[in-house]
Formats: C-alpha cells, sequence, structure tokens
C-alpha cells in the first residue's frame, strides 16, 4: 500500500482536512460533546484528572511505538519493560536507595533492554515480531522473579503526590508536562529532521532507504532503545501513581498501546503516520472508557468498543482501497471511440 | 484517482462506527443522580468479581441497603489487584457517591485514592480486608485476626495428629487479611505446636484455575504433605475439588475458610473433614449500615460509638475504629446442610 | 545423467554436503535416521526429556506417582490443541491472537449449555463448543483472505471483542463445577491405558492434523503460501479457501481447548484463557515453525507447548522459585529463533559451498 506523492493534487485545506488523523480527532470531537452532554458527572472537575492519569502511560508509550511501526516492525515488550522498571524502582527504594536515583537505574534498565531488542531485530536480522514476543517473556519474569508475587507498597507520600499533582489548580495533572515536551520531541523528530524522514523511508521499503544513504540498522536500534527508555519512565509514572511496584504491573497495555497507535492511522504496513493521530486514538479510548465507567456499564464493553473500533479502521482502508482499485478499472474497461481507433492504428504494425 | 472520496469514505466509515457505538451504548438519557437527591448511593467494590465470598457478603449489603431506603451499586475488578481497585474508587469520587464499602487488595496502594474520595465527601468502609487505619472512616471486622487464625490451626492439627508438614494456600501475596492471619498462624504453630512444620505458603491470586494448579504442584513438590491450610475461600474450592479427584484424598488434610453451598460436596465424600467461616452475608448487611450510620452522622467512627444495623442489633466501634462481627463458626458433616450460603 | 564418475568424490568425507547435494547416495535407513536426529524436534524431545529426568532425580514422585504421570500428560493437552491450530495459522504467514479469548467464550458455552439445557448429551456440547470455536476463527479468516489486512490486527481486534463478549455475557458469574454433569467432569480425569482422555483427544488431533499437512494437497499448500503468498497467487493455488481453513482450524482447535478446559477445571470464569495466545504462539515458535511460515511441523508445536508446561512444573522441584518460569520461557523462545537464523545462515553457507565445490 505504497502511495506515490507527486506535486500535490489537491488544495491544502482538502490535503489537511480530509486524512485518517482528522477523522480520528473529530470522531474524538464528537464522543466528548455527547459525553459532556449526556454522561453524568462527565463535566465534573475530577474527570480530566483521573482520564490524564489513566491514558498517560498508554500516551507516553505510544509515541515511540509509533516510530517504530513506521518502520514496519514491532514491539510487543513494552508493557514487560513497564513492569521491570517499576520492580526495579520498588526493590531499588525498599533498599534505601532515594527515589530519584532508582529512577534514573530504571531508565538504564529500560534502554538495555530496548537494546537488546534492537540489537536482536536490527543487527541479528530476526523479526519484530517473535524477538518481542520471546522478551515480553524474558522481561515480565525477571521483574516478577525479582519481586515475586508481593508488592512494594511503601512509597513516601512525596513521590507519590508528585506523580498525581496537578498543574497548580487546574485539574491537569503534571505529568502532562513531560508528556507534552516527549510529544514535542516526536513530532521534531519524525517530521522534521533527516533521522525522521529515514523511519519513513524504512518503512516505504527499506531496501531502497539503505540506498538512499539510510543508515536501517542504525535507526531501529535507536528507535528500539528509545522504546525502552520511554517505557521504563511511564513504569516509574505507573508506580508512583498506584504507589505500589509489582512484577505484575501493566500486563496487557502493549495491545492497548497498539490498539491505539493503528485506531490513530498508523499503517501496520509501515510508512504511514502522524503523531496527531495517534495522541487522538490514545485519548478516544480514554474517553469512552472514562464514559463507560461513569455510565456504570460495566467496563468490558470497551473491550468490544476498541476491537470493533480497530477492526473497522482497519478494514475501512482496505475496503476503500479496493473499491478504489475497482473504480479504476471499470474506468479502464471502456476505451473511448478516438482511443480506440489511435490503438487500433498503433497496432497495425505489429 | 478519487483522493478525496477516498478519505472521504474513510472519514464516514468511522463516523459510521461512532454513531454506530453511541447509540449502542448509553442511549438513555437518564443522567440519574449527577450528585445524590435524597437516596444514598452505596458502592460495594469488593477485592474481585465472580468470587463467590464477596457474592454473598455483596448481597447481604444490598438487603440492607434495601431496607434502609438507598441505592446499592456493585463494582470491581475482574482480577484481585490493587491498580484495578484504584480506577474503581476514582469513578466514585467522580461521582459523588456517598458510601464507599470496600475490601482493599493491598494496604498501602489504594489509600490516596479512599483519601481523594474522602476528600469529596465520601465515607469510606472497609470490610473483610483492610487498609490502614488513616485511610478508612471504619473497618468492619468479621472476627478477631488472632481467634480466626487459631481456629484454623487448631482444626488442622487436630486433623493432621498434631504433627507432620503443612503448607498454606492463600490467595494474593498482598491481602491484608491472608498475610494479617498467615502470621498469626505461624506465630501459633511455633508456640504451641512444635511437631507441626510449615513447609510452604503458595498465593493462588484468588483464582480458581492458579489454585488448582498450585495445589497441584504442592503436592508434587511436597510428597511427605500431611495438610493443607486455605485461608480463602476461592483457594479451598479448588484445592478440595483437586484432591477429590487425586490419589491424595484422604491422605492429606484439608481446611481453610470455605463456604458450605462450594464445600459441600467434598465433605460429603470425605476430602474435608472441617473448615470455617462466619456468615459474610451478615457482614456485608454489617458493614451497608455502619456506613449509613457514618453518612447520617449518627456516629463519628470512633471507639466508644455505637449505632443500630437492622436485624443484626446494636453494634459498637472497638479500639482503631473497628466492628467485630463475632466469632467464626465451625462447619462439618453434621451441620453443613443447614446453611445455605 | 549422473556424472558421479566425473566428480571427485569429496563428498565422502562430508557426509553432510553429501546429504545436501546428492541424498540417494545414503541409504535410505540412514538418511530417514539423520533427518530425525538433526530434526528441531527431536532436539525438543530431548530437552524435555532432560528436564524431566532432573526434575525426577530430585523428587521421584514428579514422574512415579500415578498422580503426577496423570498431571504430566493432562496439563498440556490445552495448550497443545492451541499450539498446533497456531502452527497451522503461522506456517501460513499468519498469526491468531484470539485464540485465548475463543477458548474463553468456548469453556463459558459448555458451562452455560449444561446448566441451561439439562439432560443434553455430551457429545452434543463438545460439537457445539468446536462448532463454535469454527465460527468465530471463520471471521478471523474472512476477514484476513477476503480484506487483504494482516492477520496480526485482526486478531488483536477479535481478541479485544470476543473477550469483550465473554465478559458481558457472563458478568461476574462463573461456572461452578457443581454445575456441570459429574460425567463430564470425570472426562477430565478418567484415563484410557494410563493415558488421560483429554491427552488422547489432543494426540488423535495432533497426528491427523499433522498427517494433514504432510501428505494432503491441501496441506502443502499451507507451507507454499506460507513460503511466498504472491508466488502462491501467480501459481494458481486457492490462497482463500486455505486461509480459511488454517483460521477456521484454529478457531475450531481452540474451541476443543474450551471444552477440554471446562472439563479438566471445572470452574470457568470470564477470565479463562486470558494470555493464553501468546503461550501457544510461544510454543509453536520453539517448535521450530518459523514466525515467516513455509516452515516447521505440527509435531514441534506440540513439543514445544509439553515443554513449555512441564517446565513449569518442574522448576520449583529443580529449586528455581515459579517466579522465574516467565524468564525461562522468554529466554526459551529467543534462543529458538536465534538458533533457527544461525542454522539457516549455515544452512545456507554450506548449500553455496556444495555448489562451489561441484
Amino acid at each position: 500500500m505504497t502511495r506515490t506523492y507527486s506535486e500535490h493534487s489537491q488544495p491544502l485545506w482538502r490535503r489537511l482536512l480530509l486524512t485518517r488523523e482528522t477523522a480520528v480527532i473529530a470522531l474524538l470531537v464528537a464522543v466528548v460533546l455527547y459525553s459532556l452532554s449526556n454522561v453524568p458527572n462527565f463535566d465534573g472537575p475530577l474527570t480530566l484528572t483521573f482520564l490524564l492519569l489513566d491514558v498517560a502511560p498508554i500516551l507516553l508509550i505510544a509515541l515511540p511505538m509509533t516510530a517504530v511501526i513506521v518502520t514496519g516492525e514491532i514491539d510487543l515488550s513494552v508493557a514487560s519493560v513497564v513492569g521491570l522498571s517499576s520492580v526495579l524502582v520498588g526493590v531499588l527504594h525498599q533498599d534505601g536507595m532515594p527515589i530519584p536515583l532508582a529512577a534514573v537505574v530504571a531508565l538504564l534498565a529500560g534502554a538495555l533492554c530496548g537494546a537488546f531488542n534492537g540489537f536482536l531485530v536490527a543487527y541479528v536480522g530476526l523479526p519484530s515480531l517473535a524477538v518481542t514476543i520471546g522478551t515480553l517473556a524474558l522481561f515480565r519474569g525477571l521483574a516478577v522473579g525479582l519481586l515475586g508475587t508481593t508488592a512494594v507498597t511503601d512509597f513516601t507520600e512525596r513521590w507519590t503526590d508528585l506523580a498525581k499533582q496537578n498543574i497548580g489548580d487546574s485539574g491537569v495533572p503534571l505529568i502532562v508536562l513531560p508528556i507534552l515536551a516527549l510529544v514535542l520531541v516526536f513530532v521534531l523528530l519524525l517530521q522534521f529532521s533527516s533521522f525522521g524522514r529515514g523511519v519513513y523511508d524504512i518503512g516505504l521499503n527499506s531496501e531502497a532507504a539503505h540506498f538512499t544513504g539510510v543508515n536501517v540498522e542504525r535507526t531501529k536500534f535507536l528507535l528500539f532503545v528509545l522504546t525502552g527508555v520511554v517505557s521504563a519512565f511511564a513504569g516509574i509514572f505507573y508506580t508512583l501513581r498506584f504507589g505500589s511496584a509489582r512484577g505484575d504491573n501493566a500486563t496487557g497495555l502493549e495491545l492497548q498501546v497498539i490498539a491505539a497507535v493503528l485506531l490513530g492511522g498508523v499503517s501496520i504496513f509501515g510508512g504511514r503516520g502522524k503523531i496527531h493521530g495517534v495522541i487522538a486514538g490514545v485519548l478516544l479510548i480514554g474517553v469512552i472508557s472514562s464514559a463507560l465507567r461513569l455510565e456504570g456499564v460495566t467496563v468490558n464493553v470497551i473491550n468490544i468498543i476498541i476491537g470493533l473500533l480497530l477492526v473497522a479502521s482497519v478494514m475501512s482502508t482496505s475496503l476503500l482501497s479496493g473499491i478504489a482499485n475497482a473504480t479504476a478499472r471499470w474506468n479502464r474497461r471502456a476505451p473511448s471511440p478516438q482511443h480506440a481507433s489511435a490503438v487500433g492504428a498503433g497496432t497495425q504494425g505489429r | 484517482m478519487k483522493f478525496h472520496s477516498k478519505r472521504a469514505s474513510a472519514f464516514a466509515a468511522l463516523g459510521l462506527s461512532a454513531a454506530l457505538v453511541l447509540s449502542a451504548c448509553g442511549g438513555s438519557d437518564s443522567a440519574s443522580g449527577s450528585s445524590d437527591d435524597g437516596a444514598m448511593t452505596v458502592t460495594f467494590l469488593p477485592k474481585n468479581l465472580g468470587n463467590p465470598y464477596f457474592d454473598t457478603s455483596d448481597k447481604g449489603g444490598k438487603t440492607a441497603v434495601a431496607e434502609f431506603k438507598g441505592k446499592f451499586q456493585e463494582v470491581g475488578p475482574q482480577e484481585a489487584s490493587p491498580d484495578a481497585q484504584v480506577q474503581y474508587i476514582n469513578t466514585a469520587a467522580q461521582q459523588g457517591i456517598k458510601a464507599l464499602v470496600v475490601s482493599a487488595n493491598d494496604p498501602k496502594a489504594i489509600g490516596d485514592a479512599l483519601n481523594q474520595a474522602r476528600d469529596a465527601g465520601t465515607k469510606v468502609v472497609t470490610f473483610d480486608s483492610d487498609t490502614e487505619p488513616q485511610y478508612r472512616d471504619l473497618f468492619v471486622n468479621q472476627a478477631s485476626a488472632e481467634g480466626i487464625a487459631k481456629s484454623q490451626v487448631d482444626l488442622i492439627s487436630e486433623q493432621i495428629g498434631d504433627a507432620g508438614e503443612v503448607a498454606v494456600l492463600s490467595a494474593s501475596a498482598n491481602a491484608t487479611n491472608q498475610n494479617a492471619w498467615i502470621d498469626l498462624m505461624k506465630k501459633d504453630l511455633e508456640a504451641n505446636h512444635p511437631n507441626i512444620k510449615l513447609v510452604d505458603v503458595v498465593y493462588g491470586d484468588d483464582d480458581d484455575q492458579t489454585s488448582f494448579d498450585k495445589t497441584a504442584a504442592l503436592l508434587q513438590s511436597h510428597p511427605n504433605l500431611k495438610g493443607i491450610i486455605s485461608p480463602t475461600t476461592v483457594g479451598i474450592a479448588a484445592a478440595a475439588r483437586y484432591l477429590s479427584d487425586s490419589d491424595k484424598k484422604g491422605k492429606v488434610a484439608l481446611t481453610g475458610l470455605g463456604t458450605p453451598n462450594q464445600m459441600r460436596e467434598y465433605v460429603k465424600n470425605g476430602t474435608v473433614t472441617s473448615f470455617a467461616l462466619w456468615n459474610p452475608e451478615d457482614l456485608g448487611y454489617l458493614a451497608a449500615y455502619a456506613a449509613k450510620a457514618l453518612v447520617d452522622g449518627d456516629i463519628k467512627g470512633e471507639e466508644g460509638d455505637s449505632f443500630e444495623a437492622g436485624k443484626l442489633g446494636e453494634y459498637k466501634v472497638g479500639p482503631d475504629n473497628t466492628v467485630l462481627l463475632g466469632d467464626p463458626f465451625v462447619f462439618d458433616a453434621k451441620n453443613i446442610d443447614q446453611f445455605k450460603f | 545423467m549422473s556424472d558421479t564418475s566425473m566428480r571427485p568424490d569429496k563428498t565422502e568425507s562430508h557426509p553432510e554436503l553429501e546429504r545436501l547435494i546428492e541424498p540417494s547416495r545414503q541409504t535410505p535407513l540412514r538418511r530417514g535416521l539423520m533427518t530425525v536426529v538433526r530434526s528441531r524436534e527431536f532436539s525438543i524431545l530431548l530437552v524435555l526429556l532432560a528436564v524431566i529426568a532432573a526434575a525426577t532425580v530430585k523428587t521421584p514422585s514428579f514422574l512415579f506417582s500415578s498422580n503426577s504421570w496423570r498431571d504430566l500428560l493432562l496439563t498440556p493437552s490445552i495448550l497443545l490443541l492451541l499450539a498446533v491450530g497456531q502452527a497451522v495459522v503461522i506456517i501460513t504467514r499468519n498469526v491468531d491472537l484470539s485464540v485465548g479469548s475463543i477458548l474463553g467464550l468456548t469453556a463459558y458455552l459448555t458451562g452455560r449449555l449444561f446448566i441451561d439445557v439439562p439432560g443434553l448429551p455430551i457429545i452434543a456440547v463438545m460439537v457445539a463448543g468446536i462448532l463454535v470455536g469454527v465460527l468465530l476463527g471463520l471471521v478471523n479468516g474472512v476477514l484476513v483472505a477476503f480484506g487483504k489486512v494482516p492477520a496480526l490486527v485482526i486478531t488483536l481486534g477479535t481478541l479485544y471483542i470476543y473477550r469483550g463478549i465473554v465478559l458481558t455475557w457472563a458478568g461476574s458469574n462463573r461456572i461452578n463445577a457443581d454445575d456441570m454433569p459429574a460425567g463430564f467432569l470425570r472426562l477430565g480425569t478418567k484415563s484410557l491405558l494410563s493415558v488421560p482422555v483429554l491427552t488422547v483427544i489432543a494426540l488423535v488431533v495432533l497426528v491427523i492434523v499433522g498427517y494433514y499437512l504432510h501428505t494432503a494437497r491441501g496441506g502443502r499448500e499451507m507451507y507454499a503460501i506460507g513460503s511466498d503468498p504472491d508466488a502462491a497467487v501467480l501459481y494458481g493455488l486457492n490462497v482463500r479457501r486455505r486461509l480459511l481453513f488454517a483460521f477456521a482450524l484454529s478457531g475450531g482447535l481452540a474451541g476443543l481447548a474450551g471444552v477440554v478446559y471446562a472439563a479438566r477445571y471445572g470452574t470457568v470464569s470470564s477470565g479463562a484463557g486470558t494470555g493464553i495466545e501468546l503461550q501457544a504462539v510461544a510454543a509453536v515458535v520453539i517448535g521450530g515453525v518459523a514466525i515467516f511460515g513455509g516452515s516447521g511441523t505440527v509435531w514441534g508445536a506440540a513439543l514445544g507447548a509439553i515443554l513449555l508446561v512441564t517446565i513449569n512444573r518442574a522448576l520449583p522441584i529443580l529449586g528455581i522459585p515459579d517466579f522465574w518460569q516467565r524468564a525461562v520461557v522468554g529466554a526459551l523462545i529467543i534462543s529458538a529463533i536465534v538458533l533457527d537464523r544461525v542454522l539457516a545462515a549455515r544452512q545456507a553457507r554450506k548449500l553455496t559451498e556444495a555448489r562451489d565445490e561441484s
């Protein structure tokens, strides 16, 4: 499904408005508006706070995951890195290390995990699906192994409050600041740097990218390391927010991240996708969950909805390209009379 | 090529799914109880849903709430983990629920969320499994922890002849109540039963399949095991089911805390001789009335306060803002048919 | 047209080269033996036997008490069924992440059927479970075969949808053991000639699918599709039909696994089977099926499944707390993939050498 970009055939406003990303953003706005007026307590002050706290880890990890998927790879081990970093923070804290230092260690561990993934995928050339299924088990296993099934929960209030604090008096939690910073970094990286162009090139055709001078191996390796670090950071946040370091923390998070990324318009084939769509995808799932919970609907319904949205969004692209192909074939079937005679004349001499 | 119609169609497809989704959920504009108007909402938040013990206790709560004309709600996570509970506590705070009755998966982890709810005006009553005292207004305990631990140790020791290897199959590794009981059991064993050796404590996470598999693993790794104590109704039911089909039935004693309905078959077929519990329905009932007393301002939750608990009569608040239901009760083949929970 | 008389007989001293370029020189027996011994499946079998031996040395009751023997054979049966189905799907270069949710749904359905329709014969309930599984698998198959969408995404979506359906249907209800007829539960522990019935079912399925993949045309075509889907289309293979069959098989086996789960555990909650899909993929990968399709056998996948489950049991006996089990599994998967790559590279190099020498 590669798209060739010739000169822009449409005016700017059309290109800006009629994209997959805009569709998701519009959907998000629609759901928010609906919930504000129809869901009880949705317009309360706590809603935004809890929503942002809940989606923060998913949003954080979705950013590097976008880049990874754009290059045509995938990383299923992110939730396990979250768990491992959570356990490291807990264990080190229990042994008396101050939290900031423990956090640094956790970030380094995340980088190591990412490097391990990156090495196997980029330099040894193994398929990322298989590798990250393996590291999903390996890292999670290390996390659970280090702590057993107990949890470290006696974190000092100072740090757990920090994780949940709001900015001044607004209902917006502090974690939004690092998230915004990271968003900025990734937007600059992907859209405005040559590294980012390399990322998209690899996704479209990694051999061609190689020949244009993109260091495919190093790019992929760095993306996996980045994913590991960000996942570790999300793990630190998760631990402090819930005040509980457990090996089992965030189990299943990777599927939520991938679902949100795909919903946001990133193509699983690689080469296509934008950060703003992903942010909208994450928020969409978060808002729907929040609204459903306030309505008293069992949260299980959210599973069905995410699944349906996921399937619908991927099917719609494929369906439409199928329709476009069929339409093109149909348009080609009956040449106009002048064309026919020209063709006839041209083939005379054969 | 019709690019724009392709994108517009993509837009339409997503919009259509959105319309379907939105019409499917919450078509009712009930918007009921944005903040309470008259009826007091009481939300029960057990350790996890799908647990027969909590089904019974919450039923008791529901009866009580109906008696004093409140509104009853039961929410809970699928797995017995503290972070899953936090989200429900958050939702309760958002909804402005007047009373939250919760059985905690961890003594500290849900504390911050509870305090946030209390700041928003919710009264927090813990039951069955406590948090640290600063996070809740009142704790309704089924029996004293010492009494529960002693009854378990007494039962197993009389069933294995006061000598041999025993193991414990617990719930989740952080559960406040089970951990308190296990600690007291260890002390009791050390002090009073020198010939009984506790060789292992395994965690079934209050999940049936896990408890089943852990029982099998216990028997496989400790061939000389004489007895298993399972102070959780999910664990003892799963262990009993495994034992009754194995060649260790009758050779390895099993006791713990179980509900009569789940254990009846195994008491009758000889897998289990006797086990203990209290009436969880009464526990939930009492907790609901305690919550009501707090919300109405009848009591502040301090020691010495007393309140009416419907058909259970009057109850006093003890030290540590705790209310005790009563003593544990021992079930065996002779009396098990009399109980239907 | 053999020109062996002219070529210097380097192959005499290099049995490997000989096997690669002129296998018919060796006796069929030797060839057969070498194939088996060098196969991935054999090495997994060796590892499995080593693990069991180590555990038995430590605690003889691991193997030698009647209960343990029964458990060793019984517990892997569920994962075995899932691994067989998953292997077929992965061979066609797809993946099926929804099997865990299908298992949960059919296990719960089994219980519900027994409760709501009393008197239904056990075999009818089993068939119903399998049929529902086939149906759910076909949904995946249709979306993948006709929608041209990657199976990873589709089955991720159906994983959510099917799990959501079970959770909503079951709510907080559980199926308890006393809700099901005793005859059905006895299936969970009854043995046929000291092999548990449920294991027999799993083994029969294994043999049938293995035979199909190895000999039937449809089976061979699966491998072709996995090796090179575009070439398969150009060659005229009915790719759609094969894909539909692969997913239907995976779903049907997951359905059967759900019925087996209900018989074995007796209690079904709405969370049954959560996470087992990744274990199934792990078992298949360890068993030698390449994640890119086109190679591997269901025998390997079955051995991988048995190995995974047995390691879980053996670890605590070997003194490793079972907390570390997941790490061990992860290490196994990574080693398996790396090993595959190393062997493939070595094979390619040897073939090039052989070609250059002849």
